[in-house]
Parts: structure tokens; C-alpha cells; sequence
């Protein structure tokens, strides 16, 4: 008997529209848990380093976490993993929502897509039935409609369905999965799935999923479920408010932006408004949100509600809203209405594109038309104004038409592309893929090593636990250090403690590299089990002080699954599935290099701190000088066998250490 | 005649706060799990949550009485403004759809307040629920204490109203004839 996981995956060739139930190896839950872990396991075994995002043999595999489905509150994660067409990388964006749970119902913890179907359909699990549909019918329908029409042909309301839109169909590199009020965004996952002429993934489970040790499992959840409540009603002090609380962030909730629309860039990636939460702006914004918003929204077992139904008086069908996508269109466009923004994202939401990446490409496609790299020709049709313009080039990338074809793989391959002096208008991304437009002033070393070297690439979504600045004040550090129970050392506190705002004890010189390369670690690390379990990282890795930390972890995954875990066993699980991810990345080509932020990302930078930094970081981890894990490293992981493989490629010399 | 007190219990559905979560669903479901807590299955939940999303309608209904035959009609309700799909507000299990069904063996489901001895504080659906949506309430009603007829009594009671007593009478001795016969 199989605890909190099936113990099954369905494997679906879609050249051949064959279905097959498969069983996992449990040995492969103990060496690499589930969710992220598993997944990239299989990628590593399957896919060779030459295979490329749109190649028969780029698998794409949606996989719930180990404790989806599980009476654990926020374990809702579906995560998609699959190569790149944007940075060539292993990707794995995931989403909320409530497919990964209901697939652990039907009877299956991953689904794996191999090859890609001669025409378009959709794949539709019900328990132990399994159809390749076709889909002719849905081509062009937008990501949301999908969604809904598919549950009304199979009169399933309660089933879930993942679809992509019109860019997903037309391989637009940030085309993005869409699964109710959530998306898979990032890195083109949505791209893959249409390549492999897949519309949608619609499943309803009505089969039990066990736990090993149920009532002792409940007695742990108790206790999470008691400092959720702490929490919600206990915000932390002396930080934003968009830090205080638990959850993703509360963008729903929230309406005061003045941080955001003042310390975020706005166009590409360009402008700073210090000024911009004025009287009217800051009403427009508020009268916009509060009326749009008809009920918050949480994701499966969820108790929070980070995202909303909206209907934007006179601006289309009602449609989901989530995070930062309520901005991202407006700040790219330089509209001070927010009402653009609510208007724009249901189309984006429909179309099925990544709201971070996108408003920059056509923000960037701006600029360069502004300093007369694109033409009158390439823009022949588009309105003049702000709104009108945003609107029709994103049109043209959803469409890949004209000019939008070229964009619709990103700024930089498009920079490239259109050349003429357009790669220096590409100034915010790492490792190929767009980031959150920040420009900050002083090099922050802790950043720094995220942004540099994470394999989720997007910097949004590495961060987490560790305060995002020094308090000010040495009260402020102790009232915060006081009841810090997530610390996995108490040396942290210590570090939080001596961080000044100001002074020798400030970046980029404090915290040292030696301590940024702990505290990083530290975040990685909650992400990787985050991944791995398929927890919601807003009540765990992406939050000051969440309910869930190393410390309850193991309980929780112990009972649930009756694996004996403790937290040394567990930081040992996801620390393999982080070198077994990155030599996967390495053996195409990912090494120092690439780990770097853009140039202008903060004003004053150190260039001999950062290589310090970085190299240090590196020889923390048990990597070699290039960014690649050496095989003693990989040996204490049981990665001997990527050891031999990095060596054969020539990726790591033999005998080196 | 002589009173006796009856405890009336009571869950208010505050839907316009329900998120959707289904977390009622889930611990519904773990709860009644045979051992408690050994496994989760929504599908087996005595509560559902009629979710349709683009229509603004998250709608927790718990299971109510088994019904064998399904209704001669259905109704659609709206309120305000807001079209409820057919059978949406139906609390019984009925062979027109899947809903509070055992899913293997199609056995009916019924919420049971969760009867439990010692009983619990709270039904089970009204603890996970964070949001409030679910509130428990316990009331003491004085009530007559009646002798109840038995069902046998009130049934004939029932055909002798509408058809008189001597029909019911012949009616019951073919019958039995007929069956010894
Ligand atoms: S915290 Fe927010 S984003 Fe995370 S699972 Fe809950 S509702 Fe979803
Ligand atoms: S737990 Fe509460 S908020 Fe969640 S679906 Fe049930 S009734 Fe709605
Ligand atoms: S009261 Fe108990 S039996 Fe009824 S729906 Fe809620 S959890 Fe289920």
C-alpha cells in the first residue's frame, strides 16, 4: 500500500494517443520525495542534453506534490517541468488552483507527455478511464473559456481542467498554463503543451488517497492550523504590509500600492515614480479594485484567499486575478489607470501569457520603437495611445503576427532578432528569461546569489524566509528574533540581530558571503521541499515566519507517508534533487557564466564582492569554480551515476575535486 | 402532556463568504474514514460545494435524505441575479446524479453532524473552515413529548382519508390472498 502519494503515473505518447498506468518505484519517493523531486529524476533519466524545448522528446510532466490531496492545508501545487524554449533550462513553474489534488483522486501522481499529437486535443482522466479527445473544436478558445466548455461537454462541474490559450497554441515562449484562479507562468510551459498540440488536461478523481499515520498526521496539522490562525490575526511588525502576513501576496486584499507602483520600475523595466501615489491615483486605484473584485478566492484546502473574480465594470467577461498581475500591464504601459490593467488581463488571461514577462516585451517593444529601432512598418495598425498600443501588440504576440512573432519569443531572442542596437534594450533578464522589473541602488549580496544561481530562474519565488532588509532599530531585531521558531539554526537570529541599515554592518558587505551563503541555502532549501510536497511557498518558503518550516516538515511527511524522516534526512533529499537539477542544467551548458545579474540592476555594484560571493556560494554547496557539483558532492548525495555522466560529457574533469 | 427538551443543531451557511477551498469537503471525508483519518476521498464528502465560478456561486450543501426515485421536475432558482444550476440547492442523494454517493458502491450519503461519543465541540466541516462560512449552533427547544404513531399507522391512515375504510379493508385481503395463494 502506497501513503499520500498513488504510486502511479500515467504515461500518454502522444504520437500514438497510447495511455498507460505505470507504477513508480517507492524507492524513488525515499531518495527524491515527489512533486519536483520525482519530476526531475525522470527528466534526468529520459531526456538527453541535446533534446530542445520543441523536440519530440522534450517530455512535459504535470506532477502533484507528496502531500497533495492530503488533509494538509495549502498542499495544492501542480507542478509542470519540461526544457525550456526560453532559457533552454529544466523549468518548473507550478500553480495553485486545484488540479494536483484531483489528480491524486483519479489515481495518478504525474502525468507524463511524451511526443506530440498529429492534431489538436485534450487528454481527459476520469479515475481508471483515460481519453485522448479531440479538440479541433477548442482550437483558438481562450485559456479560461477552455476551461468551462470542457467541463460542460463532460457535465463534470467538479472536474479540473489545465489549458492553454491562443499562445499556447501559437508556442509563444512566456505562454502560460491555466488552471482556475492559477497559472503555470513562467519559462513557456504553455508553449510546450500546444507544441505537443495539447489543449487542455481536464481530471475528476473520486478515489481514496491514504495516510499512514491519519490521526497523528491531524494532531500535527493542529498545530499548523493553530499558527495560521495566530497568524492571520498576528501581522508581523516594522515590515511592509505586503510582507506581514501569510499567504501569496495579498494583492487582492491590499489596496495600498504605494510601495510597488514607487519602488518597481515601471515600463521596461525603466522608470522609477517616487512620486506616484498621489490623492488621485491612489483613489482611481482603490475605487478600480474594490468595485472589480466579487469574491476572494482561495485555492484547494486553502484557508487563505490571495486571489479574486473580477468583472471590470464595462471591460469584458469576468475572469480569475491573482498577485501582481493586477499591475505588472499598467507599470510596463506607463497608465496611471488601473482600470487598463483590469481590462488588458482578461485578454492576457484568455490568451493564456505570463503576466511578469509580457507586459515587459511590449514595453520593450516600445522603447525600441520610440528610439526608431522598430518602424512605422512593423507598428503599421497600431493605435497611438498607451492603451490601444499595449493592447495590439499584445494581439500581435498572441498571434505571433507581424512584429509579434518576433517577440512572442521573449526580449532576448527578440533583442537579438531585431539587432540594430536592440540588445542594450534588453537590461532585465538572467539566464534569457525577464525578471521582476527592480532597479534598486545597492548591491544586496543575499539577492545577488539568488538571482544568480536558482534553478527556478525567476527571482520571485526563491526568497522567502529571511527579512528582506535590516530593521532599523536593534528593538525592532529583537522583537523580531524573539519568537522566531523557524530558524533551522540559531545563528540566524544572530545575524538578523548585528544587520544594520547603515554602516560596516550593512550591505553589501554584511551579512558576509559566508553568512549569504547560509541564509540562501536556507531559502533554497524550504523551496526545494516546498516543490517536492507541492505546498503553497506563500505558507511556508515565500513568507516571514509561515506554519510551515523545517522543524514540522519531517512530522508531517512521516506520518503522512510512514517513511521515518527527520530533518537531516529530509535537508539530504531535497539538497540531491538541487545537484541532480543542476547537472541537468549544467550538462546544457548553464556554468558561472550565466549567473549573473543584469548589468543596471543596482546602481553600485562590486564586482570583486560579487566573484567572492559567488565563489564562495559555489564551494558551500560542493561545487567546483564553474557552478558544477563535484563528484565528491555528488557521491554523498548517491549521485555517483551523475558524477560518471558529468565526467563522460566532459562537464566535470576527471579527478578534479 | 409532558415536555422534554430536544437540541435542535444547526450549521448557518454564510456562502457569500465560501472561497472555494473544499477544505469542508476534505475533513468530511477523513473524518468519516474507516479508521478515522486513514484516508481522503472529497467524493465521499456529506457536504459538497457547488462551485461555478464564472458565475459567482460557491454553494456548500450537505447530504440530506436518500430519495429513490428522482423528482417528476426540476427547478432552477435565481438569486440575485444569479442563475443556480439545476438541482443545486437539492440536499438529497437521488439517482439523477453522483452527488452524496458512496462512489464505489453508490450507497447514499447523509451528513450526521458529525455523531460522535464523546460528541465533538464543533462538527468537523465547521472547524477546518477558517473563513467562518460554517457556524455551528446549538439550540434547546421545549417540545411536547408525543407518542408517535408508527409509520405503519400513519400510512394507513393516510389511504384510509383518501380512499375509505372498507377499499383499504378488500384491498388488503386480495393482496393477502393473492400472496398466500
Ligand atoms: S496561500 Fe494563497 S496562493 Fe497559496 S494556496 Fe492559499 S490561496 Fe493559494
Ligand atoms: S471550508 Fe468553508 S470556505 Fe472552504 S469551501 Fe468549505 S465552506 Fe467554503
Ligand atoms: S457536519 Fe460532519 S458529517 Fe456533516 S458535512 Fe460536516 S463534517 Fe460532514
Amino acid at each position: 500500500m502506497r501513503y499520500a502519494e498513488t504510486g502511479f503515473n500515467l504515461e500518454i505518447d502522444l504520437a500514438r494517443g497510447s495511455v498507460e498506468k505505470v507504477a513508480s518505484d517507492p524507492r524513488l519517493t525515499e531518495l527524491h520525495l515527489g512533486g519536483l523531486g520525482t519530476s526531475v529524476k525522470m527528466h534526468w533519466d529520459r531526456v538527453s542534453p541535446e533534446t530542445q524545448a520543441f523536440d519530440d522528446g522534450n517530455m512535459l510532466i504535470v506532477s502533484s506534490g507528496l502531500l497533495n490531496g492530503t488533509p494538509a492545508y495549502s498542499a495544492n501545487r501542480t507542478l509542470c517541468t519540461f526544457v525550456s524554449p526560453q532559457s533552454g533550462l529544466l523549468a518548473y513553474p507550478m500553480m495553485g488552483g486545484f488540479f494536483g489534488a484531483e489528480l491524486k483522486y483519479a489515481g495518478y501522481d504525474k502525468i507524463v507527455l511524451r511526443n506530440k499529437s498529429p492534431k489538436l486535443v485534450y487528454i481527459w482522466v476520469h479515475n481508471d478511464k483515460v481519453e485522448v479527445r479531440d479538440a479541433e473544436h477548442l482550437k483558438g478558445k481562450g485559456a479560461l473559456e477552455t476551461q468551462e466548455l470542457i467541463k460542460a461537454e463532460l457535465r463534470q462541474p467538479k472536474a479540473q481542467v489545465a489549458a492553454i490559450g491562443l499562445a499556447g497554441e501559437n508556442r509563444v515562449f512566456t505562454a502560460s498554463i491555466e488552471q482556475s484562479r492559477s497559472s503555470a507562468s513562467r519559462l513557456g510551459g504553455g508553449a510546450v503543451l500546444g507544441d505537443k498540440n495539447v489543449k487542455a488536461i481536464a481530471v475528476r478523481g473520486t478515489k481514496d488517497l491514504y495516510l499512514a499515520r491519519g490521526e497523528e498526521f491531524m494532531k500535527h496539522m493542529a498545530e499548523v492550523t493553530e499558527y495560521i490562525n495566530f497568524r492571520n490575526t498576528n501581522p508581523i511588525p516594522d515590515v511592509m504590509t505586503i510582507l506581514s502576513g501569510i499567504g501569496s501576496p495579498q494583492e487582492m486584499k491590499h489596496t495600498d500600492e504605494k510601495w510597488h507602483t514607487e519602488n518597481f520600475m515601471w515600463g521596461n523595466a525603466r522608470t522609477r515614480r517616487r512620486d506616484f501615489w498621489s490623492k488621485p491615483n491612489e483613489e482611481n486605484w482603490t475605487r478600480t479594485q474594490l468595485e472589480a473584485i466579487q469574491r476572494l478566492i482561495s485555492c484547494f484546502n486553502c484557508p487563505q484567499q490571495c486571489g479574486a473574480l473580477v468583472e471590470a465594470h464595462d471591460q469584458g467577461p469576468r475572469y480569475m486575478m491573482k498577485c501582481f498581475g493586477k499591475l505588472t500591464y499598467s507599470m510596463a504601459a506607463y497608465v496611471d489607470d488601473l482600470g487598463f490593467n483590469f481590462k488588458i488581463l482578461q485578454r492576457a488571461t484568455e490568451y493564456g501569457v505570463d503576466s511578469f514577462s509580457t507586459p515587459q516585451i511590449l514595453a520593450f517593444a516600445v522603447e525600441l520603437y520610440e528610439a526608431g529601432i522598430l518602424t512605422d512598418k512593423d507598428f503599421e495598425g497600431c493605435p497611438k495611445d498607451k492603451e490601444g498600443r499595449f493592447i495590439w501588440l499584445l494581439d500581435r504576440v498572441a498571434r505571433r503576427e507581424g512584429i509579434g512573432d518576433i517577440l512572442a519569443d521573449g526580449v532576448y531572442y527578440a533583442a537579438r532578432k531585431i539587432g540594430n542596437g536592440a540588445e542594450e534594450f534588453d537590461h532585465n533578464t538572467i539566464k534569457k528569461h525577464e525578471q521582476l522589473p527592480l532597479k534598486l541602488g545597492m548591491l544586496d549580496p543575499i539577492y545577488y546569489l539568488m538571482y544568480s544561481t536558482n534553478e527556478k530562474i525567476s527571482i520571485t519565488q526563491i526568497e522567502g524566509n529571511f527579512p528582506q532588509s535590516a530593521f532599523p532599530t536593534r528593538e525592532q531585531r529583537e522583537a523580531f528574533v524573539k519568537d522566531w521558531v523557524q530558524v533551522p539554526d540559531e545563528r540566524f537570529k544572530q545575524y538578523v540581530l548585528e544587520w544594520e541599515p547603515r554602516g560596516e554592518k550593512a550591505i553589501p558587505y554584511f551579512p558576509t558571503p559566508d553568512m549569504c551563503s547560509e541564509i540562501v541555502d536556507w531559502m533554497e532549501m524550504l523551496h526545494n521541499v516546498d516543490d517536492a510536497l507541492g505546498l503553497c511557498a506563500g505558507m511556508a518558503s515565500f513568507c516571514l515566519k509561515p506554519p510551515y518550516h523545517i522543524h514540522n516538515y519531517p512530522k508531517l511527511i512521516s506520518a503522512a507517508t510512514g517513511m521515518d524522516m527527520d530533518e537531516a534526512s529530509l535537508k539530504k533529499i531535497v539538497n540531491r534533487s538541487r545537484n541532480l537539477h543542476r547537472a541537468f542544467n549544467n550538462l546544457r551548458g548553464m556554468a558561472r557564466a550565466d549567473e549573473k545579474p543584469p548589468e543596471d540592476h543596482w546602481k553600485r555594484r562590486f564586482p570583486e564582492l560579487e566573484q567572492e560571493l559567488l565563489s564562495t556560494y559555489y564551494r558551500f554547496k560542493g561545487w567546483n569554480m564553474n557552478g558544477v557539483p563535484t563528484r565528491e558532492r555528488l557521491m554523498e548525495l548517491d549521485l555517483g551515476y551523475v558524477a560518471d555522466e558529468l565526467e563522460k560529457r566532459g562537464v566535470l574533469k576527471v579527478g578534479e575535486n | 402532556m409532558a415536555k422534554t427538551k430536544k437540541t435542535i443543531k444547526t450549521i448557518r451557511v454564510d456562502a457569500d463568504k465560501c472561497n472555494g477551498c473544499r477544505a469542508c469537503e476534505i475533513i468530511c471525508s477523513a473524518y468519516h474514514a474507516e479508521p478515522k483519518y486513514s484516508s481522503v476521498n472529497p467524493a465521499r464528502s456529506r457536504i459538497q460545494v457547488m462551485s461555478h465560478r464564472m458565475k459567482n456561486i460557491w454553494l456548500p450543501v450537505f447530504a440530506g435524505e436518500n430519495a429513490n426515485a428522482e423528482c417528476m421536475g426540476r427547478n432552477v432558482y435565481v438569486i440575485d441575479g444569479k442563475e443556480y444550476p439545476e438541482c443545486d440547492f437539492c440536499r438529497a442523494s437521488c439517482p439523477s446524479r453522483d452527488t452524496f454517493k458512496e462512489p464505489d458502491s453508490g450507497l447514499p450519503l447523509k451528513c450526521d453532524m458529525c455523531e460522535s461519543d464523546p460528541p465533538l465541540d464543533v462538527p468537523k466541516c465547521v472547524e477546518k473552515c477558517l473563513n467562518n462560512v460554517l457556524i455551528y449552533e446549538e439550540r434547546e427547544e421545549e417540545v411536547e413529548e408525543e407518542i408517535r404513531p408508527e409509520d405503519i399507522q400513519v400510512g394507513l391512515e393516510a389511504l384510509i382519508d383518501k380512499y375509505g375504510v372498507q377499499k383499504v379493508l378488500d384491498t388488503v385481503s386480495r393482496m393477502t390472498a393473492s400472496k398466500r395463494g
